[in-house]
């Protein structure tokens, strides 16, 4: 814009400011403040003048080029929609199976696995401490026996899957490939992500079970072993979903998440493996939470911070490795168990926000979902939704269409820089697993937590059903139920595979497996040989609990 | 010295989401009350232990997983074969309808499920224990 012109909407905008002002005093706005759920001011409007100094090419660039603000790939949507990959998962690996091919035969384009708690901890299903977990949050899986099942009939050379597991991720990875290779799939063939992203368990979500240090190694065994082994697959999830959902706000969610990231990076690089060797198959989780503008300029900031952070900190050359490519959920705490129908609108919006963000891969929340798992008919509606968006309203036919919405571009600015000053505050206390060792990050999500709760009671923060709108209603009567003899069942098939297998060559890959874990050597092939040999996730778990001993828990309160 | 109502607040079970559990220690104690934090990974014999060291005349429980009638009877029963029945027990999360009257009857003394204010959780304590 040229001097004279940019004085002159200066001046008009003065003028506006000042015109305005007067008429507020006789039709008052609704608030004397907007702000986003990161307390980050909303003007009345914005102009040009909000963006002094914006350069397109240096802070946009174009789709599919550096700084990737814009999206990972030149032609995102009208090329392919994102994945359609709805989390699912509970009682045996039968259950689990069949609500996979239903999700399937809907149209979802990719698997997503949950399993239950005590798999996610490193425990059989015959464990003390499973009782009452058994096939509860997820599928129950005790061995490579269950996973046969879960994925029966499942090509999968044909469709990723993504596995929310952490601590055992290298055990459920090494599983999947068993079962691929019993498919004639090999390893260089599926494609897929496991989760795998420890430090955001430290902090929200809770299913650790090793130390830091020794967590830290086996995440490096595996993008080591997939660089060369499994070349398609995404070895880690860095995840801002979970950070979020235990209270954070947009700008924690994407500094925490790239904090994590950076010690991930840091960590693979200190063990020895090439930036680019691994840090292309690193992807990411982001929550699509309420406010909606906040949430697409969160997804554009945290491409554009990761490219920079890559590139300058990290010094990537190969451009995939600067590329952040995400997949998204809909914000499970957003969903009220009052009202559940008006869930169905938050998720589509919040859905809406992800598309528009850029996302390779999209969770929609089920309506029911604040009271059980999703039924077969909520679930339904979850994936429609997507479809919707897809197919129907036309918004995943240009790429990065917000861009150049002074709004859009003045608040993916304003998120970048905040969220910069968090990653620089983690720096100065020596990175994020020492950031957790202190109690920083848990802290900061903590008074967020609380802050928010307060502004939700004393009626700043409106949620329908609970402080606005509110009815007299009866809780639904068709949700989910677990079918009680699940635990039954489970506990008998993991006799029957105990009792079947060659108990001597399972016990004998197991000392392998602790000798090795007391030293160097890449986990593994050798946990791929006990899972082979029908090794239990407990069995192997509990040797890695011998060697490396248990994570303490700080208690932040 | 002035005399407060000591809580107790545990995760019982494997469920990790402690955001719920945090809101409300952090509300009970700003409402004047002593409140003890366990953390997660409780079980039924930990969190008894802890509620009779501590001397609470509350136990609050939060539970996400589903796992609840497996943790909660238990709970009671202990605190019965400990003689310290006269400690209330309360639930909080994701607890089915069906399950709050069971969960009544072997003598959880209320349940509070999503959307429940803190106002509500403090005023029920409150009106229902006598230092």
């Amino acid at each position: 814009m040229g001097d004279v012109r940019k004085k002159a909407l200066a001046d008009q905008y003065g003028n506006w400011e000042k015109k305005t002002h007067k008429f507020v005093s006789k039709r008052p706005e609704r608030k004397e403040k907007f702000t986003t759920e990161s307390n980050i001011t909303i003007q009345r409007t914005y102009t040009p003048l909000d963006l002094e100094g914006f350069d397109y090419l240096d802070q946009l660039g174009m789709p599919g080029e550096y700084p990737y603000t814009r999206g990972v790939q030149p032609t995102m949507y009208r090329g392919r929609y994102w994945t359609m990959r709805q989390y699912a998962g509970f009682g045996t690996a039968e259950e689990t199976n069949a609500r996979f091919k239903y999700l399937l035969k809907q149209g979802q384009t990719g698997l997503s696995v949950a399993f239950d708690l005590p798999t996610q901890i490193g425990y059989d299903s015959d464990h003390y401490l499973a009782m009452g977990e058994i096939g509860k949050v997820g599928v129950a899986i005790d061995s490579l026996a269950d996973m046969e099942i879960l994925f029966d009939g499942i090509p999968l050379d044909k469709v990723s899957c993504s596995m929310t597991i952490n601590a055992p991720a290298a055990i459920l990875l090494a599983m999947y490939i068993a079962v691929a290779e019993k498919q004639g799939v090999s390893a260089g063939q599926i494609s897929g992500t496991i989760q795998n992203d420890i430090l955001k368990e430290y902090v929200a979500r809770g299913t650790y079970i090793f130390p830091p240090k020794e967590s830290m190694k086996l995440i490096t065994d595996i993008f080591a072993y997939c660089s060369t082994n499994v070349p398609n697959w995404n070895t880690i999830s860095i995840s801002g979903y979970h950070i979020r959902e235990a209270g954070a706000n947009a700008v924690q969610e994407i500094a925490f998440t790239l904090a994590n990231g950076i010690a991930y990076v840091e960590a693979a690089v200190k063990a020895g493996l090439d930036v680019d060797d691994f840090a292309p198959r690193l992807s990411f989780f982001f929550n699509a939470h309420t406010n909606f503008f906040e949430e697409v300029c969160k997804y554009r900031a945290a491409r554009r911070l990761w490219a920079r952070i890559m590139k300058e900190r990290f010094g990537a050359r190969d451009p995939k490795s600067m590329m952040l490519r995400f997949h998204t959920q809909t914000g499970g705490s957003t969903l009220t168990a009052q009202q559940p129908d008006v869930n169905i609108m938050r998720v589509a919006y919040q859905a809406l926000s992800a598309v528009l963000g850029g996302t390779q891969s999209l969770h929609t929340n089920s309506k029911d979902e604040a009271l059980a798992l999703p039924n077969e008919h909520s679930v339904l509606i979850a994936l429609r939704t997507q479809q919707v968006i897809a197919e129907e309203i036309g918004v995943a036919d240009s790429v990065d269409p917000l861009a150049g919405s002074y709004f859009i571009e003045k608040l993916t600015n304003e998120i970048e820089e905040q969220a910069m000053e968090y990653i620089k505050k983690i720096d100065e206390l020596g990175g994020s697993p020492k950031a957790i060792e202190e109690g920083f990050i848990q802290r900061e999500i903590q008074d967020n937590a609380y802050k928010y709760q307060r502004s939700v009671e004393s009626n700043e923060k409106v949620v329908i059903g609970v402080n606005k709108y509110v009815i007299d209603e009866k809780p639904p009567t068709d949700l989910q139920k677990l079918d009680p003899e699940i635990a039954q069942r489970q506990l008998q098939k993991l006799q029957g595979v105990k009792s079947n297998r060659d108990s001597q060559k399972v016990t004998a890959c197991l000392e392998r497996l602790k000798e090795a874990a007391k030293g160097t050597d890449n986990l593994m092939p050798y946990i791929l040989e006990a899972v082979k040999d029908y090794a239990t996730l407990g069995e192997i778990c509990g040797v890695l609990r011998g060697v490396y001993g248990e994570y303490e828990q700080r208690i932040n309160f | 010295m002035d005399k407060r109502i000591r809580v107790l607040v545990a995760k019982a079970g494997l469920d990790g989401h402690d955001r719920g559990a945090k809101i409300i220690a952090q509300s009970l104690r700003d409402a004047g009350m002593e409140v003890i934090y366990t953390g997660l990974r409780q079980t039924p014999e930990q969190i008894v232990k802890t509620a009779l060291q501590e001397d609470v005349q509350v136990i609050g429980i939060s539970c996400l997983s589903g796992a609840h009638m497996h943790l909660l009877p238990p709970i009671v029963q202990k605190l019965k074969e400990s003689e310290a029945s006269d400690i209330m027990v309360l639930l909080g999360g994701v607890i089915p309808a069906e399950d709050i009257t069971d969960l009544k009857k072997t003598g959880v003394k209320e349940v509070f499920t999503p959307g429940t204010p803190t106002s509500r959780v403090i005023e029920f304590i409150k009106n229902n224990v006598q230092l």
